[in-house]
């Protein structure tokens, strides 16, 4: 009986065979990751064991991008745990603020994740780099020092659910949209400690930088991971920046699958999620009237070039409504940069949006954009939880960055249709 | 193991950022973060609590971010124990990483009110609602989860292996 990419790349990381759906394994890792929240307590467990050395100090990533640059002298001190410990391990993969970007853009980007590998956050959203046709999962802080003392950690063997995406998207209709649709359709726990694995002929076309935005977010359907079989679109990508070997899977034609989820991609317009739920979908078409306050277009779903393009060329020309507060964040320092060179950066500021240093920021609700009581904010991000960017009393309507965008322009929920 | 305490019950998809929200990750002192344990949910939460009490759930208790915060508060806050229809997947890992007994039952949720005591016995997997009939089980520990209890959490455990 066959296996899918999930289960051959975790057994490629075990001594055994084969493995199947429910099975604990220990697998070897290629990566362990924290960020400036996660891994302080990660540091402090590990610390407690006496161990002196990581297991590999290539492997083990810490990216300070949540409160930073330091947002008050508690996250100084978060940072500052992180900087100190790379320091005494000599980490290869430490990134300080003027090189950090938000850490499941920047990983990628720099190829520090690669195809094949198994890899395991203190994050989340960690899920991202199943884009790459890794198998990656988030977890907590204990987790990850386990991991930073043994180079292992412990997993089920997911099922898995196969995605098949087929038709043409529509105009103004990306990654964001089909994850999204997803999402409403099966539920915030419709995948609850399953991989989701994206297939079918739309897959095949969709570009790396909205397979990253699927990927991001399979956790807000409680997936475990999501993934997609490497293609040319991966090889493109990655041979530019892999600085180590990296390997191909394929599911195999009789892999077992406990559910398959057919979707017509053609009949999707932009979708939106209403509070306060990831799963609260709707088409733009249906959103009704809903003033808003705030915009936010980056995070690690959304804050690649790409969206800030797509961003870009609505807003060229155009201006942020009155009393509307845009706020662009690139998600890396590359990002940054290439926008400032496709002069993105100025069509932002003659709309009079404020662009960011990359953060995570406003996202979580950290700093760099908080709500008020009752106010509204368009994002780009991924989580629309109660309190999830301030006030209890605030809401946050997820999107892509098109609809993020032209609504940002008509001061209210808007597809960008309603511009041209 | 026997717990027994009042109840707190909060419904369906109760997650990390209601249990401890973002604002306060700048600390991951345990006391600091339970003086904020549940603030988003029910902001007088802290405030109502006695040492003991349980936390009962929906479905999806725990879903969103990664933040092992989240199940140190309510340790923290001197919850004994949460007893939820189901958890998310991170959320159910940490708990038993870092030692937060938690509790899978179907049933419960639907036969208690608030206020309610109940006693639940974690060797023997089953429930007692105090003053009410017969003792309900809880979904069995998987034995792996098991050994980490027996063994004080993910650290101990992997140290005992060694």
């Amino acid at each position: 009986m066959g296996m899918t990419i999930t289960e051959k790349i975790l057994c490629a990381h075990t001594e055994l065979k084969e493995v199947r759906p429910g099975m604990l394994i220990n697998a070897k890792l290629d990566i362990a990751l924290g960020n400036d929240i996660t891994a302080p307590i990660a540091i402090a467990e590990f610390k407690k064991t006496g161990a002196k050395r990581v297991f590999d100090k290539d492997k083990v990533v810490l990216v300070p991008d949540h409160f930073t640059p330091n947002k008050d002298i508690s996250s100084a001190e978060q940072s500052k745990i992180l900087r100190d410990f790379a320091r005494e391990q000599s980490l290869a993969h430490y990134y300080e603020v003027g090189e950090v970007g938000v850490e499941h853009a920047l990983l990628p980007e720099q190829g520090v994740v690669l195809p094949g590998d198994v890899i395991i956050g203190a994050d989340s959203h960690t899920c991202t780099y199943g884009a790459l046709g890794a198998f990656a999962t988030g977890m907590g802080s204990t987790d990850l020092a386990a991991a930073m003392l043994t180079g292992e950690a412990w997993f089920k063997v997911p099922e898995s659910i196969k995605v098949v995406f087929h038709g043409t998207l529509q105009r103004w209709v990306s990654g964001k949209d089909l994850i999204l649709y997803l999402i409403g359709l099966i539920g915030v726990d419709g995948a609850l400690y399953q991989a989701l694995e994206f297939t079918g002929e739309t897959v095949a076309a969709l570009t790396m930088a909205d397979r990253l935005t699927i990927a991001n977010m399979v956790i807000e359907a409680g997936a475990k991971n999501g993934i997609f079989a490497p293609d040319e679109i991966t090889t493109a990508y990655v041979e530019k920046r892999a600085k180590r070997p990296y390997k191909f899977y394929a599911s195999d034609p009789d892999a077992q699958y406990c559910r398959v989820i057919n979707i017509d991609v053609s009949a999707i317009e932009p979708q939106v999620a209403f509070p306060h739920l990831p799963s609260n979908v709707r088409g733009i078409s249906r959103a009704g009237e809903v003033k808003i306050d705030q915009v936010v277009i980056g995070s690690c779903t959304n804050g690649r070039i790409e969206d800030l393009r797509v961003a870009a060329g609505i807003l060229k020309g155009r201006r942020v409504a009155p009393y509307v507060r845009l706020i662009v964040i690139p998600a890396t320092q590359e990002i940054y940069r290439q926008a400032m060179q496709e002069g993105l950066l100025e069509i932002f500021l003659d709309a009079k949006a404020a662009v960011s240093t990359p953060t995570c920021g406003p996202c979580l609700g950290g700093y760099m954009g908080i709500l008020a009581k009752g106010e509204r904010a368009v994002a780009t991000t991924n989580r629309n939880f109660v309190g999830r960017m301030g006030h209890t009393g605030s809401e946050v309507y997820l999107s892509n960055p098109a609809v993020a965008a032209a609504s940002a322009v008509l001061g209210r929920l808007a597809g960008p249709e309603e511009l041209s | 193991m026997k717990l027994r305490g009042r109840i707190w019950k909060f419904g369906d998809n109760i997650d990390t950022d209601a249990i401890i929200p973002a604002r306060y990750l700048n600390t991951s002192d345990p006391q600091e973060l339970a003086a904020h344990c549940m603030e988003d949910a029910d902001p007088e939460f802290v405030k109502k609590i006695s040492k003991g009490d349980i936390i009962v759930g929906g479905s999806n208790f725990g879903c969103g971010s990664s933040r092992e915060h989240a199940p140190i508060a309510i340790k923290a806050a001197g919850i004994s124990c949460v007893i939820a229809r189901s958890f998310a997947r991170i959320f159910y890992r940490n708990a038993f990483n870092m030692g937060l007994p938690i509790f899978e039952s179907d049933l419960l949720w639907g036969m208690v009110a608030a206020g309610q005591e109940i006693e639940v016995d974690g060797d023997r997997g089953s429930i007692v609602i105090i003053g009410g009939g017969e003792p309900l089980a809880v979904t069995p520990i998987p034995p792996f989860m098991q050994a980490l209890i027996n063994d004080g959490g993910l650290m101990q455990h992997i140290a005992r292996k060694k």
